[in-house]
C-alpha cells in the first residue's frame, strides 16, 4: 500500500509543480524550500542563516529605499517577473543528518510544491538532499557547501554560489608562502579535520595544493564532530608541535578545541581555522577572547555604510541582534541569487528557473558578499566567487588578505588567550 | 609511558568519572524499575542551562549551581514520575520506550524555544585555572568534575547498599506487592527514585557545563555515552558504571591518542561488544 502511494507521489510531484506553474499569473506567493541544520549540532549557524534569508525575503516583498538604489528587487510588492509574486521561505529541518535532508527535502519538493529548494549547510547533507532535488528536477542552490566533488556528479540542476575548497587552499597556501618570505617558520603544517564529506574534502584538496606548493603537511588528524573529547588530539599536536595548524570543524568541535587548547595549554605560531564552526556567531560571542589572533576565511565584510553588504548588516542586526558572519551573508546571497533567477524566468515552472539559474550574471556592486558577482559554468559552481583572509582582533574578524582587501595587517605569532 | 601518554590516562580517567557522574542516573532508574529513561540526556541538558541561568543571573559558580540544578532537576524527576511515568508503566514496554522518549522532544524543543540554538559556554575561570603536578597537568573544572562524579556515584552506591532506605528501594525493585506487604509504599520509593536520579543527573549536568559546551542537542550527544555506559557496567548497577565509565574513558583517550581519534569509537564499541557477549548483563549487572 505504501509502495503503490509513494509511486503515485512521485508520479504526480512533477505534474502538480507544473500544474501551479500554468497558472502562474493568478497566484501571488512563489514557495522557496530552505533545507538547513534548526536543530542539532550546527543548529546555531542554521538559524542565524533562516534569519539572513528572511531578510531577504522581507526586502523582496516589502521594499527597502536604500537597497532599491542599488538591487533591482528591493523596490517592494515581490517578485516584478511574478506579477508581484510574494517570496515564501519554507524550511525544512535537516537535523544535522543526510537522511532527514534527504526526507526533508522530498517533503518540500511533493508536499509544499516549492517551485527552488536552498540548502543545506553541511556538505554531507547537500549531497542527499540535492540529489533528491535532482531526481524530480527541482533547481537546487548552495549557498554555502563547500566539499568539492558537489559540483562533479554532472548533475542539471545544482547550482552553487560559493567559493570552494581549492579556492580556500589556494588562499592559504599562497598566504603561508607570504608569511614565510617575511621570516615566519610554517616548516610543518598540522591538518586537524572532522570526518564528513566537509572535513575530508577540504583536508584533501589543502593536502594537494600545500604538496604542490611544497608546504609540508606533517600531521593529519581526523576527528568525529560529535565527540565528547578531543584531549588526545590536542595533545597529538601537542607532542609533535607544529608551526602551522589548520582546523576544519564544525561548532560544537570548535568549542571543544579552543577549550582543551587551553586546558592543555598548546597554542600553534599561526592557527588558521577554516570558518564553519569558527565563524558561528554563538563560537564568536563566547570563545572569541581564547582565540585572539586566529586565521579563518570569510567572503563577508561588513564595508562602507551605502553598500549593499553594510545595509543588510543593518537590517540583520535589527532581526537577530548579531553581525551577519560569513556563513549567513553566504546563505543571504544564495536566496538573493535563487530570487534574482526566479523573477527573471518569469514563472514558477523548474525548468525556466534552472534556464534563467544558467543565465545568471550578477555583477559585483549587488552583492552581500565578497565575490566579484555569480556566473554559473556547465557545472554550476559560481566562477565570480572569491574568499578573503580574516583575523580574529578583539572579538570580531577583520579582513588581512588579500593586500588589496585588507583593512588591517596581520599580527602573528599567534596569542590565543 | 612517556608523559604525554601518561597525561592521555589522566585524562580519559577524569572523562570516565564525569561519564559515570551522568550515567548513574539513567542506571539507577532503571534498577529501581526496570523503566529506560530516554529522556536522561535531556536532564542533563537541563542540568547544563541551570549552570548557565545561575551564572549570567547572579554570576554564581558550581557553588551556586550545583545545588539548585540538583534540586531543579531532582524536582523534574518527580514530577516526570507522577505525570507520566507512574502512568505508561502500566502499559506495554513500546509505551514506556515512546513515553520517555516523548520526554525527551518535548524538553529538548522546549529548550530551543527558550534558550534559542546558540552554544552556550561559562568562563573557563569559574572553576580556578590549572595546575602542573609531576609534569601532568590538570585542570580545575575537569579535576572538580571527575571528584564530584566519583562522590556522587560511590554516595549513591552506598546509599543502595548499605542503608535502610537503599534497602527499602531495592525491596521495592525486586517485588513491589512484597514490598507492600512488608510496609513499604512502592509509589513513594519510585518517585525517591527518580528524585534521587534526578538530583545526581542535575549536579552532574552542572559541573559539565563548566567545561563543555551547552547547547539545547547536548543532550544527544551526552545520552549515547551515558547508555553504553550503563549497560557496559551492567543495568542497575551504580558501581558498574562508576567502573565501566572510567574504562570507556581510558580507553577513548589512549586508543584516540595512539591510534586516531576516528577509530576511537571502535575500539570503544568492540570491547562493548566482547563484554556483552561473555556477559550480557553487563560488568555488573544482576542476573
Amino acid at each position: 500500500m505504501l509502495r503503490i502511494s509513494r509511486r503515485v507521489l512521485v508520479a504526480g510531484a512533477p505534474l502538480a509543480v507544473l500544474g501551479v506553474a500554468d497558472e502562474s499569473f493568478a497566484q501571488d506567493v512563489v514557495k522557496i524550500g530552505a533545507v538547513y541544520p534548526l536543530s542539532g549540532n550546527s543548529a546555531s549557524a542554521g538559524n542565524y542563516s533562516k534569519m539572513a534569508m528572511e531578510v531577504g525575503a522581507d526586502v523582496i516583498n516589502n521594499g527597502n529605499a536604500e537597497l532599491a538604489k542599488i538591487l533591482p528587487l528591493a523596490k517592494g510588492g515581490g517578485v516584478p517577473g511574478l506579477k508581484g509574486a510574494k517570496i515564501e521561505l519554507i524550511f525544512a529541518d535537516n537535523q544535522g543528518t543526510p537522511a532527514a535532508g534527504q526526507n526533508q527535502t522530498l517533503r518540500l519538493i511533493s508536499e509544499e510544491k516549492v517551485a527552488a529548494i536552498i540548502g543545506a549547510y553541511q556538505s554531507g547533507i547537500t549531497v542527499t538532499a540535492s540529489a533528491m532535488a535532482e531526481r524530480y528536477g527541482i533547481p537546487f542552490v548552495t549557498p554555502e557547501s563547500v566539499a568539492s566533488n558537489l559540483t562533479e556528479r554532472g548533475f542539471k540542476w545544482f547550482f552553487r554560489v560559493t567559493p570552494v575548497a581549492i579556492d580556500f587552499a589556494k588562499a592559504y597556501s599562497m598566504f603561508l608562502k607570504e608569511q614565510k618570505a617575511a621570516g615566519r617558520k610554517v616548516d610543518s603544517v598540522a591538518l586537524v579535520h572532522e570526518n564528513t564529506e566537509y572535513g575530508n574534502s577540504v583536508s584533501s584538496v589543502i593536502a594537494e595544493v600545500f604538496a604542490k606548493d611544497g608546504l609540508n603537511i606533517t600531521q593529519k588528524i581526523s576527528y568525529s564532530a560529535n565527540s565528547t573529547d578531543v584531549q588526545p588530539q590536542v595533545l597529538q599536536l601537542k607532542e609533535k608541535n607544529p608551526d602551522v595548524a589548520i582546523f576544519i570543524s564544525y561548532t560544537s568541535d570548535a568549542i571543544l578545541y579552543t577549550k582543551t587548547m587551553k586546558e592543555l595549554n598548546w597554542k600553534p605560531a599561526i592557527m588558521i581555522a577554516d570558518d564553519a564552526g569558527f565563524n558561528d556567531p554563538s563560537f564568536v560571542k563566547t570563545m572569541s577572547s581564547l582565540v585572539e589572533g586566529l586565521i579563518s576565511r570569510s567572503a563577508f565584510a561588513v564595508g562602507k555604510p551605502g553598500t549593499v553588504p553594510y545595509i543588510f548588516n543593518e537590517l540583520f542586526k535589527k532581526k537577530a541582534d548579531v553581525d551577519l558572519d560569513d556563513v549567513s551573508a553566504r546563505a543571504l546571497e544564495g536566496f538573493l541569487v535563487l530570487a534574482d533567477a526566479i523573477n527573471r524566468a518569469g514563472s514558477t515552472e523548474p525548468a525556466k528557473i534552472q534556464a534563467a539559474l544558467k543565465a545568471t550574471n550578477l555583477p559585483a556592486d549587488q552583492m552581500v558578499t565578497g565575490y566579484d558577482g555569480v556566473k554559473f559554468d556547465d557545472k554550476g559552481q559560481n566562477v565570480l566567487a572569491s574568499s578573503l583572509i580574516t583575523q580574529m582582533r578583539g572579538g570580531q574578524y577583520v579582513a588581512i588578505w588579500p593586500k588589496a582587501r585588507a583593512t588591517a595587517d596581520v599580527i602573528l605569532p599567534y596569542k590565543g588567550w | 609511558m612517556s608523559l604525554t601518554l601518561l597525561q592521555v590516562v589522566v585524562s580519559g580517567l577524569l572523562l570516565g568519572a564525569v561519564y559515570a557522574l551522568f550515567s548513574s542516573g539513567l542506571t539507577l532508574i532503571w534498577g529501581m524499575m526496570n523503566v529506560v529513561n530516554f529522556a536522561h540526556g535531556d536532564f542533563v541538558m537541563l542540568g547544563m542551562y541551570t549552570a548557565v541561568v545561575v551564572w549570567t543571573a547572579m554570576g554564581g559558580g558550581p557553588w551556586a549551581s550545583v545545588p539548585v540544578a540538583a534540586i531543579l532537576i531532582a524536582t523534574l524527576g518527580v514530577a516526570s514520575y507522577f505525570l507520566l511515568v507512574r502512568h505508561i508503566m502500566k502499559g506495554p514496554m513500546l509505551a514506556q520506550i515512546l513515553g520517555t522518549f516523548g520526554l525527551a522532544l518535548f524538553l529538548r524543543y522546549s529548550a530551543f524555544n527558550v534558550f534559542g540554538a546558540n552554544f552556550r559556554t561559562l568562563p573557563d575561570t569559574l572553576v580556578g585555572g590549572s595546575f602542573v603536578l609531576g609534569g601532568i597537568r590538570f585542570e580545575g573544572a575537569r579535576v572538580l568534575a571527575g571528584a564530584v562524579g566519583l562522590i556522587v556515584t560511590l554516595a549513591l552506591h552506598f546509599m543502595l547498599t548499605r542503608t535502610m532506605l537503599g534497602a527499602r528501594m531495592l525491596a521495592v525493585s525486586e517485588d513491589a506487592t512484597a514490598a507492600q506487604l512488608m510496609g513499604i509504599r512502592p509509589q513513594r520509593m519510585q518517585a525517591l527514585a527518580w528524585a534521587l536520579a534526578g538530583g545526581a543527573t542535575g549536579i552532574a549536568g552542572a559541573v559539565i557545563a563548566t567545561f563543555f559546551y551547552t547547547s539545547p542537542t547536548v543532550g544527544e550527544t551526552l545520552a549515547i555515552v551515558a547508555f553504553v555506559t550503563v549497560s557496559f557496567g551492567g543495568f542497575g548497577s551504580v558501581l558498574g558504571a562508576l567502573v565501566a565509565g572510567l574504562i570507556i574513558g581510558v580507553v577513548e583517550s589512549t586508543s584516540a591518542y595512539l591510534i586516531g581519534p576516528v577509530y576511537k569509537d571502535v575500539i570503544v564499541y568492540v570491547l562493548f561488544v566482547l563484554v556483552l557477549w561473555f556477559r550480557p548483563q553487563g560488568l555488573m549487572g544482576k542476573t
